[in-house]
C-alpha cells in the first residue's frame, strides 16, 4: 500500500491544475487517471477561450503542456480506474490523520486528502439501434471520428455549444451536416451560432428528436420525430454524432459525498464536498459552466485548499 | 513490438497468423488512439509469444478498415485462425482490453 499526502483523480485540466498546486506546495501527490491525461479536453479540436492564446490551442497540445507543467514539479501520475472510495470518520479534537482509501481493480493507495476530478462522459440517446452501432457509425465524438466521414452525409443530435462546434468540425468533411434540435433555437454561443448559421454545408431540424437509428451492420439513417407536428420523417445518413450532454462519472463515489439528482458532486466555494478533506473540481461539480479555464480555476482552489487540509493534522504521511 | 499493419499484408499477418492477433484500427489525428498507444505497446511486450499485436493506420489501408466496417477509432478487433471474435470501439483503459484478451486466451 502506498500513502500520500493528496490523491487526485481524475487527468484533466481540473486533475492536473490541482496537482501542479499541490506538487508545488511539496505535498507529497498521486494523480490516478483512467487511460491517458488530458480529459476531454484533449478532444477538443482547438479551444478558442482559453486566455492567453489569442490564435487558440489544440486540445491535446493544451494538455499535453499541463501535463509536463505538473510532472516538472513533482505530480506523479500513474493509469489505474478507481472503483471505490473511503473515508474513516473525522477525529477533530485528536488531531488524528484521515484517512482516506482509493481502491483501483488492482491497488489500493491511502492520502489524508482526496481530490475527484473525474469529469463526465457523453449522455447516450437511449434510442433503439444506438448501443448496436456504436463504432459503427454512431460516435460521441465528432474529433475523434469525424474524417471517417469523408463525403458522407452525417447528423449532429444536441443544440449547445458542443455539438455546433461538433457540426462544423464535421462540415470539413462531410458532404452534409444536419443538425438536429429539441428546441427552435441553439443554445451555443453567439459567435458559435453566427458561424453555424453561414456554413453552406449545414442544415437545422428544429424542434425535432431522433427516434431510432437505422441500419444492421453499420448506421444507414435515422427516424425524426417532429415534436411540433407529431410528424416522423426518415433522414438518410452514415454517421450519427451524439452531443446531448454529459453524465457526471461518479458512480465510485455514491454514498460517499453528496451529490445532486444527476450525481454531480455538490462543494462550498472552497471546493470540499460534504466529507471533510474530500474535495471535488472540473465538470463533476454541480455548477453553471463547464469549461477548461473553470476547470483550472477550480482545480487551484482545490489544490490549494486540500494543502490546507493536509497541513492541519500534525500526524502527516512521511515523505 | 508491434507489427506494422497493411492492405497487403493483413491476409498473411492477421488471418494466416497461428497466434491470436489483437489489431488496433488508429489513424495519426486521433487523440484517444494516441492515448491508448502506450498501453497497446506494453500489451504487446506483456504476451509477446501468445499474441501477435498490430496496428492498421485506417488512412492508409482502406480496403482492410472498409472490410470490417471501422467507423469509429481506435477499435480493436481480435482475430483466431483469421475469425473476428471480438470487436470494441472506443479508447479503453488497460485493464479492460486485457480482460477481453485474457478471455481469449483463455479459452
Amino acid at each position: 500500500m502506498s500513502e500520500y499526502d493528496i490523491v487526485i483523480i481524475g487527468g484533466g485540466p481540473a486533475g492536473l491544475t490541482a496537482g501542479l498546486y499541490t506538487a508545488r506546495a511539496r505535498l507529497k501527490t498521486l494523480l490516478l487517471e483512467k487511460i491517458a491525461p488530458g480529459g476531454q479536453a484533449a478532444l477538443a479540436w482547438t479551444i478558442e477561450n482559453y486566455p492567453g492564446f489569442p490564435e487558440g490551442i489544440g486540445g491535446p497540445e493544451l494538455m499535453e503542456r499541463t501535463r509536463k507543467q505538473a510532472e516538472k514539479y513533482g505530480l506523479e501520475i500513474k493509469s489505474g480506474e478507481v472503483v471505490k472510495v473511503s473515508a474513516s470518520s473525522e477525529d477533530e479534537r485528536s488531531k488524528r490523520k484521515i484517512e482516506k482509501v482509493v481502491n483501483t481493480k488492482e491497488e489500493e493507495y491511502k492520502s489524508v486528502a482526496l481530490i475527484v476530478a473525474t469529469g463526465t462522459r457523453p449522455r447516450k440517446l437511449e434510442v433503439p439501434g444506438e448501443e448496436r452501432l456504436i463504432g459503427r457509425g454512431v460516435s460521441y465524438c465528432a474529433t475523434c471520428d469525424g474524417p471517417l466521414f469523408k463525403n458522407r452525409k452525417v447528423v449532429v443530435v444536441g443544440g449547445g455549444d458542443a455539438a455546433v462546434e461538433e457540426a462544423l468540425f464535421l462540415s470539413k468533411f462531410a458532404e452534409k451536416v444536419t443538425l438536429i434540435h429539441r428546441r427552435d433555437e441553439l443554445r451555443a454561443s453567439k459567435i458559435i451560432e453566427e458561424r453555424a448559421v453561414s456554413n453552406s454545408k449545414l442544415e437545422f431540424l428544429w424542434k425535432s428528436v431522433v427516434t431510432e437509428i437505422l441500419g444492421e451492420t453499420e448506421v444507414e439513417g435515422v427516424k425524426v420525430r417532429n415534436l411540433e407536428t407529431g410528424k416522423d420523417l426518415t433522414l438518410e445518413a452514415k454517421g450519427i454524432f451524439v452531443s446531448i450532454g454529459a453524465i457526471p462519472n461518479t458512480g465510485f463515489l455514491k454514498g460517499v459525498v453528496e451529490m445532486d439528482e444527476e450525481g454531480f458532486i455538490i462543494t462550498d466555494e472552497n471546493m470540499e464536498t460534504s466529507v471533510k478533506g474530500i474535495y471535488a473540481c472540473g465538470d463533476v461539480r454541480k455548477k453553471l459552466l463547464r469549461q477548461v479555464v473553470t476547470a483550472c480555476g477550480e482545480g487551484a482552489t482545490a489544490g490549494f485548499a486540500a494543502g490546507q487540509y493536509v497541513g492541519k493534522w500534525e500526524d502527516k504521511t512521511k515523505r | 513490438m508491434e507489427t506494422v499493419l497493411n492492405d497487403g499484408n493483413f491476409e498473411e499477418e492477421v488471418l494466416n497468423s497461428e497466434m491470436p492477433v489483437l489489431v488496433d484500427f488508429w489513424a495519426e489525428w486521433c487523440t484517444p488512439c494516441l492515448m491508448v498507444a502506450p498501453a497497446i505497446e506494453e500489451i504487446s511486450r506483456k504476451y509477446a509469444g501468445r499474441l501477435k499485436v498490430g496496428k492498421l493506420n485506417v488512412d492508409e489501408n482502406p480496403l482492410i478498415s472498409a472490410k470490417y466496417g471501422i467507423q469509429s477509432i481506435p477499435t480493436f478487433v481480435i482475430f483466431k485462425n483469421g475469425k473476428v471474435l471480438g470487436q470494441t470501439a472506443g479508447a479503453m483503459p488497460k485493464e479492460a482490453l486485457e480482460a477481453k484478451i485474457g478471455e481469449i486466451l483463455d479459452e
